[in-house]
């Protein structure tokens, strides 16, 4: 009876559960656990969930390319396969140094994104990548389709969406919104095909070249406007800013008017 | 309390009788937001049942080593990182699903049930008998929530599972869909619905009322 143990783990387990020592042995045995578990759990499923993504986005892609009418024939006619280029935001043209392999590791490099100013902000990124990925469809050599891709912030957090415009550059062909947390069942329904049909046809800038896209509130009134949905009036704006913003200046603006100036 | 516990009774009682969402009014938040279709009722069920079953046990089992002064956030902790896992899996395996839920899986962690069923049982009891009776508490739930899903989603877009149980007004057939149905306001309604029929049917869980006066409230949760 008198023998002192002299395990540590059984004299931790004795004492009193009130001490100081227990308390602090307790929470970080605790917190350790915890921590092995969620980062075990991380690090081996992150494989199939980025694997899961992309299958995600190139079905998607894909969706968004069948949904267009009369898109079918025209993948017919140009081979069936979209490509994929890397583009150079800044200058508008296709990047040198930077292809889709190498597009992850170059945009983990902080020196490749650019701050966004506030007063032109208003998609509330922050900043934005130099180079981003994006599908071109050629018919003959005329650019027919081309799929930016956009991210934007809704109400409930970040908006990525993939916008599909006409040859023309100022058509929308169709949208597919890739991801978004807005709440379900209100914001949440820019996802359903109804409500992203209605970008099929609208334009985005007026004659005199000013950008005129918005997300109606209610129905749209004007072909520069897509409907509204009722009570989700900051997804909606979100939505509109995301577009605004991307296809302004610091977006996909160099490559566009490179586009039309059939230089690229 | 080493007496022989009736697991039976501690598996049942939750269903109706002392069911957690509709006796106790707990976890209606996530109840509300997931029931728009079965699919994602069920998932967000089998999630919390698991999260809550687990966390459990393993606080039962650390129960005579958990300090007073920490044990809501030894409790969270668990809770919390359970849910983490849950919500890594889910991503993984049933990637539409888990979008589907977006963040309700992670709100798991703040659902009233599962620290209410560690404190207040799991705490107090062996392992066995606290992951029983949390089992039990996450069928409670989950009934409730596959109940009014199952509503939800025959109204509101004539489907049960995704499988178009009423022919829609759109496709020829004689069922228009109810808008309403898919939106927070009627899983309220019918959420309510639902108590008062409990209620009607087993009396004694009807509360004595609380406040003469309209104009003192007491928040429920």
């Amino acid at each position: 009876m008198a023998k002192t143990d002299w395990n540590p783990w059984r004299r931790l387990l004795a004492l009193p559960n009130e001490s100081r020592t227990k308390t602090l042995v307790v929470a970080f045995l605790v917190a350790s656990v915890c921590a092995l578990l969620v980062s075990g759990a991380t690090v081996f499923l992150r494989p199939i969930q980025t694997a899961n993504r992309a299958a995600e986005e190139q079905s998607r892609i894909e969706a968004l390319v069948q949904g267009i009418p009369g898109m079918a024939d025209l993948l017919e006619q140009s081979g069936g396969a979209l490509s994929t280029v890397v583009v150079d935001l800044e200058k508008g043209r296709a990047a040198a140094d930077v292809s889709t392999a190498t597009l992850e590791s170059a945009l983990a490099d902080t020196s490749n994104w650019t701050a966004i100013e506030a007063g032109s902000d208003i998609a509330g990124l922050g900043q934005r990548p130099d180079f981003a990925q994006i599908f071109l469809l050629r018919d003959g050599d005329d650019i027919s389709l081309a799929l930016l891709p956009l991210t934007g912030q809704g109400y409930g957090g970040r908006i990525d969406a993939i916008l599909a415009l006409r040859g023309d550059m100022n058509t929308i062909a169709g949208i597919a919104i890739t991801s978004h947390s807005e709440t379900p069942g209100l914001g949440g329904r820019i996802e359903e095909p109804t409500w992203q049909s209605s970008f099929a046809g609208t334009e985005l800038r007026d004659q005199t070249g000013d950008l005129r896209f918005a997300v109606a509130r209610g129905d749209a009134s004007s072909p520069y406007e897509v409907d509204g949905i009722t009570g989700a009036t900051r997804t909606g704006r979100g939505i509109a800013n995301m577009v605004r913003f991307w296809l302004g200046p610091d977006g996909y603006g160099p490559l566009i008017r490179a586009i039309q100036r059939r230089e690229f | 309390m080493a007496q022989r516990v009736n697991f039976w009774s501690t598996l049942t009682d939750p269903l109706i009788r002392q069911n957690p969402v509709t006796l106790q009014i707990l976890g209606i938040c996530s109840a509300l937001a997931v029931t728009t279709s079965l699919a994602t009722a069920l998932t967000m069920s089998v999630s919390l049942t698991v999260v809550l079953t687990l966390s459990a046990a393993i606080i039962s089992l650390i129960r005579r080593h958990i300090p007073d002064t920490i044990r809501l956030i030894v409790q969270i902790v668990i809770v919390a990182s359970l849910v983490i896992v849950i919500d890594q899996i889910l991503q993984a395996y049933f990637a539409e699903i888990s979008r589907a839920l977006s963040i309700y899986v992670s709100l798991i962690t703040t659902n009233c049930l599962v620290l209410g069923r560690t404190e207040a049982h799991a705490r107090h009891h062996a392992p066995l008998p606290a992951a029983v009776d949390a089992f039990g508490n996450g069928l409670g739930y989950s009934l409730v929530l596959i109940v009014i899903g199952g509503v939800r989603e025959l109204f509101g877009r004539g489907q049960l599972f995704g499988w178009q149980a009423f022919a829609l007004a759109d496709a020829g057939g004689w069922f228009t869909p109810l808008g309403l149905m898919l939106l927070a306001p009627s899983a309220f309604f019918l959420l309510g619905g639902l108590v008062w029929a409990i209620r009607a049917w087993h009396p004694e869980q009807v509360e004595p009322p609380e406040h003469v006066p309209p104009d003192r409230t007491r928040s429920a949760e």
